[in-house]
């Protein structure tokens, strides 16, 4: 078929509105901008994702601090859309990288920004374990702060496992396993076969030298008692006492 | 006043960090007090060749970012009292090293060594462009084959131009090591012949390390060859490349194909 009796195939477009946030900062920036934080930091995701205009009106070409504000919202992770109520010609504002501006749009009223419910509870309910199937690499780092790492595998040399609780290993520990980081002194660290290089437990550490080598390369725990790492047998009570 | 050494060569596995280890532990045998710096960040094994991974609590990383003294980090050696190591970190990578970190390391280094000598990252980025940056003598290390020496001659050209020397109108020191020599091979013109690399790299040559099995044994032990087997031939050839490090004047003993004078020099290989 001739190019010229092949149809030109019609292009369809769809509508959708959003609702974009007007922000109107006003003199004494740094006192607005920090306003913005204490706001950002009650509603962090607020912003997330949401077109912002960036009205001027308020502010005059001399406004302390003008130069820094466009530079200031990015770095807050704020996406400006359109700047209205300003002129490119203000010489602090001569470096920023004006968006091209949005016709028509209607004022909606004030937007109420929510607050995220209630502030974490400051201690974290454990129980959130991670659990992995799969080998840890060296130079893999595996961090959990809330709860037990649980891993079915290896752990390589070089690779660090680090939990806020427990760390189970159902294979061989050849890396680093940190149990507790925040400060939970019960947290253990359990292995099938224990070679690690470095253990800690709520801070106190002890590397593979001084692990008895009784132990290694056996199924061992480690507690922290009396601020001192112990290196136990991995052995049921009941066959405790019978070990040869 | 110490001296800072770059053990680079562009290309892995030509044997960088066998030689950090051989030369830092023969420089530290004759009593100076020696550290051996692993610059290969994300990829570290400086620590297994001088078998002190089992001791590593602090790294390279951890000093830069100031979550630990340098005295934190370094380990000493349990063979030789002089010879110390700065770990680098496995789980990091290149990136973490910072210009003004590694200059504040290497400072703190310099007031309580002797000798600082930087295991470099195969490469031409960023490891190894810090790695070199504030050395004074560079050894280049070299296998004879092609691919080797071309990169071995671009490290070159790095290193009279991106080092803090080089930046101040100086020149690094430059200093060819050969090493995975293999005289029978050389003979039947399977490796390039030593007059060869000479000429194209045009640095004076410190050593020439003959291949050996021991090597590769004293790696697998943890031990730096220059003391797991300090009679064998790849270990004298360290040991007299650290002489000359010293300044000391000895003809480089280049095991040619004449055989006699080849066996003559490392009895026991042919």
């Amino acid at each position: 078929m001739p190019d010229e009796l092949r149809p030109t195939p019609k292009i369809r477009a769809r509508g959708r509105s959003f609702l974009a946030l007007v922000l109107s900062p006003e003199p004494m920036l740094a006192d607005w901008l920090a306003g913005l934080d204490a706001q950002i930091a009650r509603s962090s995701t607020f912003f997330a994702g949401k077109p912002v205009i960036l009205d001027l009106s308020l502010l005059n070409a001399q406004t302390e601090g003008l130069a820094d504000l466009y530079p200031a919202l990015r770095a807050r992770g704020i996406r400006i859309i359109g700047i209205e109520g300003g002129d490119t010609s203000w010489p602090a504002c001569a470096q920023w990288d004006w968006p091209a501006g949005f016709m028509g749009g209607r004022a909606s009223g004030a937007v109420e920004i929510p607050e995220d419910s209630a502030p974490p509870p400051p201690e974290a309910p454990r129980g959130s374990s991670m659990i992995i199937e799969q080998p840890i690499r060296s130079g893999q780092v595996i961090m959990n702060p809330d709860g037990d790492i649980i891993i079915v595998g290896s752990v390589g040399s070089g690779a660090e496992v680090t939990a806020g609780g427990s760390i189970h290993v159902y294979g061989a520990l050849r890396g680093r396993a940190i149990a507790g980081m925040n400060g939970q002194p019960d947290a253990r660290i359990f292995a099938q076969s224990m070679q690690a290089e470095l253990l800690a437990i709520d801070g106190y550490y002890i590397t593979a030298e001084e692990i008895d080598p009784r132990y290694v390369q056996q199924p061992a725990q480690i507690v922290l008692s009396n601020d001192t790492l112990v290196v136990q047998p991995l052995v049921p009570p009941a066959f405790a006492g019978r070990k040869s | 006043m110490a001296k800072v050494l770059v053990v680079t060569s562009g290309k892995g596995g030509v044997g960088k960090t066998t030689s950090t280890a051989a030369l830092g532990a023969a420089l530290a045998q004759t009593g100076q007090n020696v550290v051996v710096v692993d610059f290969d960040v994300g990829l570290r094994n400086l620590d297994l060749v001088m078998g002190a991974e089992r001791r590593v609590v602090f790294d390279l990383i951890n000093v830069i970012q100031g979550d630990a003294k340098l005295s934190q980090a370094l380990i000493r050696d349990k063979r030789i009292e002089t010879l110390s190591i700065l770990p680098a970190s496995q789980t990091r990578d290149k990136d973490a090293l910072t210009a003004e970190g590694v200059a504040r390391v290497m400072q703190e280094l310099r007031e309580k060594f002797d000798w600082v000598i930087c295991d470099s990252p195969a490469g031409i980025e960023r490891g190894a462009q810090l790695a070199m940056y504030h050395a004074d003598y560079a050894i280049v290390v070299t296998n004879p084959e092609v691919s080797s020496v071309r990169d071995s001659d671009r490290i070159i050209g790095m290193l009279d131009s991106t080092t803090e020397k080089a930046k101040g109108g100086g020149k690094v020191e430059k200093h060819l090591l050969l090493t995975r020599y293999d005289p029978a091979r050389a003979a039947r013109g399977e490796m390039l012949r030593i007059e060869d690399v000479l000429e194209i790299l045009s640095i004076p040559l410190l050593g020439i390390i003959p291949e050996s099995e021991e090597v590769l044994r004293a790696s697998n032990l943890g031990a730096p060859v220059t003391l797991s087997s300090p009679d064998s031939p790849p270990a004298r050839a360290y040991a007299e490349a650290a002489r000359r490090l010293e300044g000391e004047k000895l003809e480089v003993t280049v095991p040619t194909e004449r055989k006699g004078l080849f066996a003559r020099l490392f009895k026991g290989r042919n």
